[in-house]
């Protein structure tokens, strides 16, 4: 028998916004890194409203050589964070994982736990997808709307809810 | 069953909010990128960011704490070198944040954020006032319980957590949807920190203890 239980999860609430958020959070590449894209959206709740008090984290898999709070160093930061604007949006500039998917981490007023999702830049078979539905697997599929962006919404619930993962 | 469920009515905000499918559950890819985190260095973050009494030139208001503990991880082994984040309302109960409407005042010497890093044990340790009981819209008469918010990482992305600690004996608990929100009563205590006089400093400071356990992952033996 374990001598430790886990601690609960509690909401990051409405007020995470002055702590948090860090300068440069949102970019794991500095401006004009080579190969560098952007992977933008919107959080949108099941009523379609957009979450203006949402947190985004994305992790690429390896700390990297650019630092992940400072942001000293050159090159790539294997990790980052963006809080969802007054519409909802938010926004990455990142370099291409090693793999066909970013791990995203997703935490707003109103969530008791965050949701852990993919962003895939590609559709292809892959262990995850194969197992989705078409509709499903649409929803961890980036759009690509544009020389090196990626269009990729969350959606808590309802209709088109986002694929959420747990380990 | 340790977690809320996302869906909690009496805590409004979960309403719209909560996925209404079960997560699908990936147990068997060792090379998922989750299985990984991020790793912060001691030297990213500064000597004082774990003292919130000492962010500014003069004292703030209120009841001087230390909170120490450490991170754990499904084992109880000790997590070293982990990013912490906290951040709280002042004595008052207003947070330094703009969108917070509480009229209480604000403390221009206590913002109420901080941070540190495990050392090898897996210790860390915050200096700070104790925060204020302050209302919110959830409901008539909502009163959040006092509490300070944290962010830890562990190891694997897996193992990310954002909680809340409690202080004991807090009248409020049976009146928080959020802290209710947690099913099991065993669970929701151990988010109330314990009082140690052994931390307690003579003169000058509360101490307080609180253990943080971070979820298994998937390659570790349940
Ligand atoms: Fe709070």
């Amino acid at each position: 028998m374990n001598a430790v239980q886990p601690t609960p999860s509690q909401t990051v609430g409405p007020f995470f916004g002055y702590a948090l958020p860090y300068d440069q959070g949102p970019d794991l590449v500095a401006e004009g890194h080579p190969g560098a894209i952007t992977v933008a959206g919107r959080v949108l709740d099941g009523a379609g409203e957009p979450v203006p008090d949402a947190m985004l984290e994305l992790w690429l898999g390896e700390t990297g050589t650019r630092r992940a709070l400072d942001r000293t160093g050159e090159g790539v930061s294997g990790f980052g964070r963006c809080p969802t604007g007054a519409d909802g949006s938010y926004r990455f500039r990142t370099a291409r994982p090693a793999g066909p998917y970013l791990a995203m981490l997703v935490f707003a007023r109103g969530l008791l736990r965050s949701v852990a999702t993919r962003v895939y830049l590609q559709d292809g078979p892959d262990p995850l997808l194969d197992t989705l539905d078409p509709a499903r697997r649409a929803t961890l599929v980036a759009e690509p709307v544009g020389e090196g962006t990626y269009r990729f919404d969350v959606r808590l619930q309802g209709e088109g809810e986002t694929v959420f993962l747990e380990f | 069953m340790t977690h809320p469920p996302y869906l909690s009515p009496a805590y409004r905000s979960s309403v719209l909010r909560a996925p209404s499918r079960p997560p699908v559950v990936l147990r068997a890819d060792p090379d998922a990128v989750e299985l990984t985190g991020p790793v912060f260095g001691h030297d990213e973050v500064g000597e004082l960011d774990a003292d919130l009494t000492r962010h500014h030139a003069g004292e703030p208001i209120g009841e001087r704490i230390i909170v120490t503990g450490r991170i754990l991880d499904a084992a109880g082994r000790p997590v070293p070198h982990t990013l912490i984040e906290v951040w709280q309302a002042n004595a008052a109960g207003r947070y330094a944040h703009q969108r917070d409407q509480h009229p209480a005042p604000l403390d221009p010497n206590f913002t109420g954020a901080g941070r540190c890093v495990t050392d090898e044990q897996g210790r860390y340790r915050f200096v700070s006032i104790k925060p204020g009981a302050y209302p919110w819209r959830n409901h008539h008469n909502a009163w959040r319980p006092a509490h300070i918010h944290f962010s830890v990482f562990g190891t694997a992305f897996t193992q990310r957590l954002v909680t809340q600690m409690y202080f004991p004996g807090d009248p409020l608990f049976p009146f928080d949807p959020i802290m209710q929100s947690i099913p099991d009563p065993a669970a929701r205590e151990r988010l109330v920190a314990h009082f140690d006089l052994d931390v307690t400093e003579p003169e000058w400071a509360l101490g307080y203890r609180f253990d943080v356990v971070l979820g298994r992952t998937p390659t570790e033996e349940p």
